[in-house]
């Protein structure tokens, strides 16, 4: 039986990356990704969370994540693809052309 | 017949205005003409009708509540008595012969339709004063002719001192309705109520305020401030010589048969509470005499020839004035008709001379009219012997009467007598230098102009002096007569009439009779006698000016050397306009303009709201910079925003 505080550190440590990747990279996808990244780091704290409290909520919430994050996919991949095409470019710096 | 509303009176006129207002611009100016003349024309038919049917009773219309709150209720109701019905004929009368003057005076000057509707519209609020049947629906009449006066004064708008000078009769007159409102309110406070039907017979019974100053006293006294602005008495007269810069029928309008009557008439219709109130009928009388000696006085040595005339109209109205001060209503009233009459023509007889002389208004520069324009040299005669009181012209019994009042009520005595015979004395004598000038002596300018005296017939094809067309020389002819006849219907016993007047006004005036308080007895001698003394000041005067401006014209240049000083002073209206100036309207202009203006307004105000904007907008700068529109500026601002909330969470929890 591994204990629950493994679970949550190894879900703090996914989404440190996730926020790191987050913040640090250039490639839009790989911003993506990372973002994917920190859901399912939540996942797993949900999904620890409720094995070891014995309540269903928690993979329920997981449920729903999965699915938004399926639809978010899809419009951000969307979003990502008309970028590029317009720009030859997956870089976020150089996608600033909303600041004042 | 006789039964015809009221309410048709006034609300003709109203129709002509607007119609005139609103779609004049279209049609002809005889068009124009037509209708506002028509109007006025139809609204004297009906005064006409409603003075024959005249009961001994006052007729009173309702036609409905306008304002009732709580126990405070004013309809519209119009109060038709002799002095009523009186005012509607002179209003409507007199109105109607300058309606058509103007028809004729007003081509080519632009603005005819206009005109005409601010003329209609100042008879339809004149007639809402005077047929008013209670103080409210009087005091919408006050301010409507006020209104109008503004407008007909500033008729040149584009002239800037035409404008000034409806602007200051308008503020001069508001300062006088301040008090008619205030005496509204107390009146209402005293009477519950602010009909005449009410107020009237209720104040009759009430004690005589001899002793103690009461709201009987106050009322009177505050109804008399506004009668001073309206009527252009001392102290608020300053508005009526400056309103000589609107179209001259306007000036007759005012002068004559409107306007500066209203303030008689309220004092007369307030008289029942004047009776009571002995100290306010003092200053009513001082008043009216201290006005009219010292307008009097101004006029003589004016040269503008309408302003001699204003200076004339603020001393007759001073006349009347004194008469109400005294409890001569019914002579008040009959000097106002009078006068209406000679006042009007004089007037429209001055203008018909500007008329012919392209606008040259200084009687300096006039002269020698009596050939090239008889009607009107002929009709103003009657109007100057009229208002000399020569008989047996109207002024005559009209002003005797009111001297003869001023000695012997007992309200009077003989230091307001004497007034009013000096100003019987100086009125004869400006308004003969006036005459003498304008159509006597050769025409001025142009033998100037000419260095050999090419004689009249010269100065004639220089100036194109013309007679005025018939349109307007009828209504002077028809004021010249009524000037020399109108006052026969008010003849004393003396000449052997039976004073037909003062039996059909008296009705109107029976509650303002102190019972038991009748004049001192007087005998027929003494009132001949009088009548004698006012009779040789009038010819004094006239023989004085005749003398200085026909016979030895230059021994009026020695007495203006001689009284140098004197005659600055009087020419400048002894400074009074200055004087004003001086103590109310710099410390106004300068109040508002540092203090609330560049003070409160522009610091205050403006400053704080300015400050308030250029702080939001300093803030916004600040963080505008937050929106660099790089993404992962973004996300680290979400991340930091995300951490402190957590952080903040995490603390509060623990």
């Amino acid at each position: 039986m591994v204990p629950l505080s493994y679970y949550l550190i190894l879900s703090a440590i996914l989404f440190t990356l996730g926020v790191a990747g987050f913040l640090f990279k250039r490639n839009i996808v790989t911003i993506f990704m990372s973002v994917e990244l920190m859901l399912n780091a939540v996942n797993l704290t949900f999904v620890a969370l409720s094995y070891s409290l014995r309540q269903l909520d928690g993979q329920i919430i997981v449920f729903f994540v999965m699915v938004i994050a399926a639809a978010e996919a899809a419009v951000g991949l969307a979003i990502i693809i008309t970028v590029f095409r317009n720009r030859e470019s997956l870089n976020v710096d150089r996608i600033d052309l909303m600041k004042l | 017949m006789f039964n015809l509303p009221l309410w048709l009176i006034p609300v003709l006129p109203l129709a002509g205005a607007a119609w005139n207002g609103l779609w004049g611009k279209r049609y002809t100016e005889r068009a124009v003409a037509a209708i506002a003349v028509g109007a006025v024309a139809l609204s004297f038919l009906l005064s006409v009708l409603a003075f024959a049917g005249l009961g001994g009773e006052p007729r009173i219309e309702s036609y409905g509540a306008w304002i009732a709150a709580a126990s405070f209720q004013a309809n519209f109701n119009f109060y038709l008595d002799p002095l009523s019905s009186v005012m509607t004929l002179v209003v409507t009368g007199v109105g109607l012969l300058i309606h058509i003057y103007a028809a004729g005076y007003m081509t080519r000057e632009g603005g005819y339709y206009r005109f005409f509707a601010y003329m209609n519209l100042f008879v339809f609020f004149m007639l809402t004063l005077v047929l008013a049947g209670n103080y409210l629906l009087l005091f919408v009449g006050w301010e409507g002719v006020g209104l109008c006066s503004y407008l007909l004064i500033g008729f040149y708008f584009r002239k800037n001192d035409a404008a000034d000078a409806g602007k200051k009769a308008f503020l001069v007159n508001r300062i006088g309705d301040f008090g008619i409102l205030i005496a509204l309110i107390l009146l209402y406070w005293t009477f519950d109520s602010l009909n005449f039907s009410q107020i009237l017979p209720r104040a009759a019974e009430l004690p005589v305020e001899s002793d103690a100053v009461g709201p009987l006293t106050l009322i009177c006294l505050l109804i008399l401030m506004g009668a001073t602005g309206k009527s252009a008495q001392v102290p608020l007269y300053v508005w009526l010589p400056d309103a000589m810069l609107g179209p001259t029928p306007v000036s007759a309008l005012i002068h004559a048969a409107t306007m500066v009557t209203a303030g008689v008439y309220i004092i007369a219709r307030s008289g029942p509470l004047y009776v009571h109130a002995p100290d306010a009928m003092f200053a009513v009388a001082l008043v009216g005499g201290v006005t009219a000696l010292y307008a009097a006085t101004i006029g003589v040595v004016q040269n503008d020839i309408k302003r001699v005339l204003a200076y004339s109209t603020i001393s007759q109205i001073g006349y009347m004035v004194m008469a109400c001060g005294v409890a001569a209503f019914s002579a008040a009233i009959f000097h106002l008709v009078t006068h209406a009459f000679f006042k009007a023509l004089l007037f429209l007889g001055a203008g018909s001379v500007i008329h012919a002389l392209g606008g040259e208004q200084d009687i300096r520069k006039m002269g020698g009219l009596r050939r090239s324009m008889p009607r009107t040299y002929w009709t103003f005669l009657a109007a100057c012997l009229a208002l000399s009181a020569v008989w047996p012209f109207s002024g005559f019994f009209s002003k005797d009467e009111i001297l003869w009042e001023a000695y012997s009520s007992p309200y009077g005595g003989v230091g307001l007598w004497l007034l009013g015979l000096l100003t019987a004395g100086i009125s004869s004598f400006y308004i003969f230098r006036l005459f003498l000038l304008t159509f006597y002596g050769l025409p001025k300018t142009a033998a100037d102009a000419a260095p050999e005296p090419a004689g009249l017939e010269a100065a004639h094809s220089a100036y194109h002096l013309h007679e005025s067309p018939p349109i307007m020389t009828w209504p002077l002819i028809l004021l010249g007569m009524l000037s020399l006849a109108g006052g026969w219907m008010g003849s004393p016993f003396l000449f052997g009439g039976s004073d037909p007047w003062s039996r059909f006004i008296a009705p109107a005036f029976q509650l303002a009779v102190i019972p038991g308080e009748g004049a001192p007895a007087h005998s027929a001698q003494t009132e001949h006698l009088l009548m004698a003394c006012s009779l040789l000041v009038s010819f004094a005067g006239l023989f004085l000016a005749l003398l200085l401006y026909r016979w030895r014209p230059a021994l009026a240049d020695v007495l203006q050397a001689r009284f140098r000083g004197a005659y600055q002073v009087v020419l400048n209206k002894y400074f009074v306009d200055e004087f004003y100036r001086f103590l109310f309207v710099r410390p106004l202009v300068i109040g508002s303009s540092e203090f609330l203006w560049k003070g409160m307004d522009m610091v205050a105000i403006d400053g704080t709201i300015h400050r308030a904007a250029r702080r939001t907008g300093r803030v916004g700068d600040t963080l505008r910079r937050m929106q660099s529109g790089n993404v992962r500026s973004y996300a680290g601002w979400m991340v930091l925003g995300a951490v402190l909330l957590i952080g903040f969470l995490v603390m509060w929890t623990v």
